[in-house]
């Protein structure tokens, strides 16, 4: 793997100062600041994410790991980022993690960040920047489960509502774009309707009641996350029964799943999205890279998968109103980095534990 | 109005304490906001010594030149006694065509932008000619912007012709190029409107139209190229943006609205018309622009950023006030 720019300067630089080889824990981080630019802070998950980044680098702190941390919000606006993200640079973090407003917008500001030798880390929603450490989910991969779940359970054959997220984002174009590929496989399987949810019950609800009418009978409905519990409402106001639909980690969604399959007759399916802790990986990464460790430019993160078995623990664990997540630890991403950079499976999602 | 307003509009119609009375509120307009930018930089410079040096400069002015075109074009706007709540969308729809069009066929973005131009021309004469609210209109235009942005470029993405990056990163010897380029507009601004005889009947049709029909000038001609002079504005900031940028997002420029009328008003604008100057707008622009730098550098939460902004903006009217009344 070609290393960046950034990788070359952090790594002399700690090796530089340190001296010491860099092993996990042994080169020292404890006078420096990673930083968190997030570009907006206004939903649920979002705000989750924040907690999580609290978490993590308070309890770094608390350890003696890094010496301080500070959260600019944007308000969903990239030259507001983008200037926050300047003003970071001059106050001499070490590390700056990105949540960004746009895949490109920012490209400028964090090149030149990594010019002054600031290591750059971005997460969930992507800058493209050469320079920048990616924290990435893959959502193909996610289309693809689906695509594979309702497939086998269908017997190959049956009818299929797709149940999208915001369009023109790359996250939306992705799933899509695995959800398509996917059922290529499957002659069988018809995708007769397709709308715009936007990860938002509400608005899924209210698309989904539009199209029914429409549509012959559906077997299954694949969607993005933030969309199976609006889809289930709009299914039972037009008196339709039921068809198999893919949950996304959202407590509503598990509470629904947990009604439906304790009710007589059952129901089975399965719930998958990024989560939110994802923020808690990028951290880690960050911190990683300025301890002189050897990190791929590329983490890919497995995304959270809650199989029937889980649920309840699951279900446990998640606020009402929040997002299923796990609190990455250290010693975690540092099997995930390892598994990246030896292209293995990555390790098993930790257990949930109650968010405080 | 008070009388040294009035002699401000008419110059050398008025004389005598009246004159003087115009210079004095004439400097405190400019001089007020120039002070507070002063103590800004002060504070940020001494929390944070290395914003001093040629990069720090850049870092933290980075986004300089589209806010100070987009209250140049404002200011053009506000001049007239109008308010432009569609210049964000139109920074949008600017970035959009330099990101594609502009890129792909050359001559057709040229076009297309020089089309924006004479757009803003025309809803100029529309406001006049109707007798129409500007705020409707340009209200009304702004989601015209917005679609046209999102027809041209549906999601972020494409890229502009390479000159464009590199003319926004040019390095000039001694001074960065966003203090430069705020210096050479502002006495550009300054030299055009405050003193050439076509700048002082501009300024006039937004204090004192009738006067100046009565000299002999069309008010339709002066509106259409004040909203003209908007429109190239707005769309050098928003090649600016796209410089900055390297990229199209039909969303990009919204918060550029509030903030462009911002800087006019805090650099010592009022809307009353006819009240603006070039050299206060672009001080007023630089004040908006670092409030979320400042508040960065002290350690308070960037939540506050949006209420520090309208703060600022109530203090500077308020002082304003204050000043207007001990001079009765």
């Amino acid at each position: 793997m070609k290393l960046g720019k950034c990788l070359v300067v952090g790594a002399a630089l700690s090796l530089a100062l340190m001296g010491s080889p860099a092993r996990a824990g042994d080169t020292s981080t404890a006078k420096d600041g990673i930083a968190l630019s997030n570009s907006y802070a206004g939903n649920g998950w979002r705000q989750q994410m924040l907690k999580m980044w609290g978490l993590a680098s308070k309890d770094a702190i608390k350890r003696g790991v890094i010496a301080r941390t500070k959260v600019v919000n944007a308000d969903n606006s990239a030259p507001q980022q983008a200037s926050q993200i300047g003003d970071l640079t001059l106050q001499g973090w070490k590390a700056i993690v990105i949540d960004a407003a746009s895949p490109t917008a920012l490209n400028g500001v964090i090149q030149q960040a990594c010019s002054a030798h600031i290591v750059v880390v971005v997460f969930d929603s992507l800058a493209t920047a050469p320079c920048a450490y990616k924290v990435a989910y893959n959502y193909v991969n996610m289309g693809l489960m689906e695509a594979n779940y309702v497939a086998k359970r269908l017997g190959g054959k049956g009818n299929v509502l797709e149940v999208r997220g915001i369009a023109g984002t790359s996250v939306d174009h992705d799933i899509h774009r695995g959800i398509v590929e996917g059922f290529a496989k499957y002659p069988g399987i018809k995708l007769v309707g397709s709308v715009h949810g936007n990860w938002t019950q509400s608005i899924a609800q209210k698309e989904v009641a539009g199209i029914l009418p429409t549509l012959p009978k559906v077997a299954a409905v694949v969607t993005q996350g933030g969309d199976g519990y609006g889809t289930y409402e709009a299914f039972k106001a037009a008196g339709r029964p039921t068809p198999l639909i893919i949950m996304g980690n959202r407590q509503d969604e598990l509470a629904l799943w947990k009604k439906l399959a304790s009710a007589p007759g059952g129901y089975r399916t399965f719930s998958l999205s990024s989560a939110p802790g994802v923020s808690s990986i990028a951290f880690w990464v960050a911190q990683r890279i300025l301890a002189g460790a050897k990190v791929p430019k590329t983490v890919n993160v497995p995304l959270l998968v809650i199989m029937s078995k889980d649920l309840d623990a699951w279900l446990k664990a998640v606020p009402p109103g929040g997002v299923s997540t796990p609190l990455y630890s250290q010693q975690w991403t540092e099997r995930l980095m390892a598994a990246n950079l030896a292209h293995t499976a990555p390790p098993p999602s930790p257990v949930p534990t109650s968010m405080p | 109005m008070p009388a040294d307003v009035t002699a401000e509009m008419a110059a050398g119609i008025a004389a005598g304490a009246g004159e003087r009375g115009a210079r004095r509120a004439a400097a405190l307009r400019v001089g007020l906001p120039a002070a507070a930018l002063v103590v800004m930089l002060s504070v940020i410079f001494a929390m944070q010594p290395r914003a001093m040096s040629y990069f720090g400069l850049s870092v933290l002015l980075n986004f300089t030149l589209p806010a100070i075109f987009a209250a140049m074009a404002q200011m053009a706007v506000i001049a007239v006694g109008d308010i432009d709540l569609g210049i964000g969308p139109f920074l949008s729809l600017v970035n959009c065509i330099a990101a594609t069009l502009l890129a792909t066929r050359p001559l057709f973005g040229w076009l297309a932008l020089a089309a924006l131009v004479a757009a803003y021309a025309g809803m100029g004469a529309l406001i006049h000619v109707r007798r129409l609210p500007s705020i409707v209109v340009t209200l009304g235009a702004s989601f015209v912007w917005l679609g046209l942005a999102l027809l041209v470029l549906p999601s972020p993405g494409g890229a502009p012709p390479g000159w464009l990056p590199a003319l926004f990163a040019w390095q000039p010897p001694f001074v960065p190029l966003p203090v430069l380029a705020s210096i050479l507009l502002a006495a550009l601004g300054q030299f055009l409107l405050m003193h050439t005889s076509y700048g002082v009947v501009l300024r006039g049709i937004g204090g004192h139209p009738r006067a100046i029909a009565r000299a002999g000038w069309s008010l339709l001609a002066g509106r259409m190229a004040l909203y003209a002079l908007a429109g190239a504005s707005g769309v050098i900031a928003g090649l600016a943006l796209t410089g900055l940028n390297t990229a199209g997002d039909a969303t990009v420029g919204a918060q550029y609205t509030l903030t462009s009328i911002a800087a006019v008003i805090v650099g010592g604008g009022e809307f009353v018309g006819g009240i603006v100057t070039p050299l206060g707008t672009v001080i007023g622009a630089w004040i908006m622009l670092l409030a979320g730098s400042l508040l960065s550098f002290l350690n308070i939460s960037t939540d506050w950023q949006l209420s520090v902004q309208g703060g600022i903006l109530i203090v500077v009217l308020g002082l304003r006030a204050l000043n207007r009344w001990s001079a009765a």
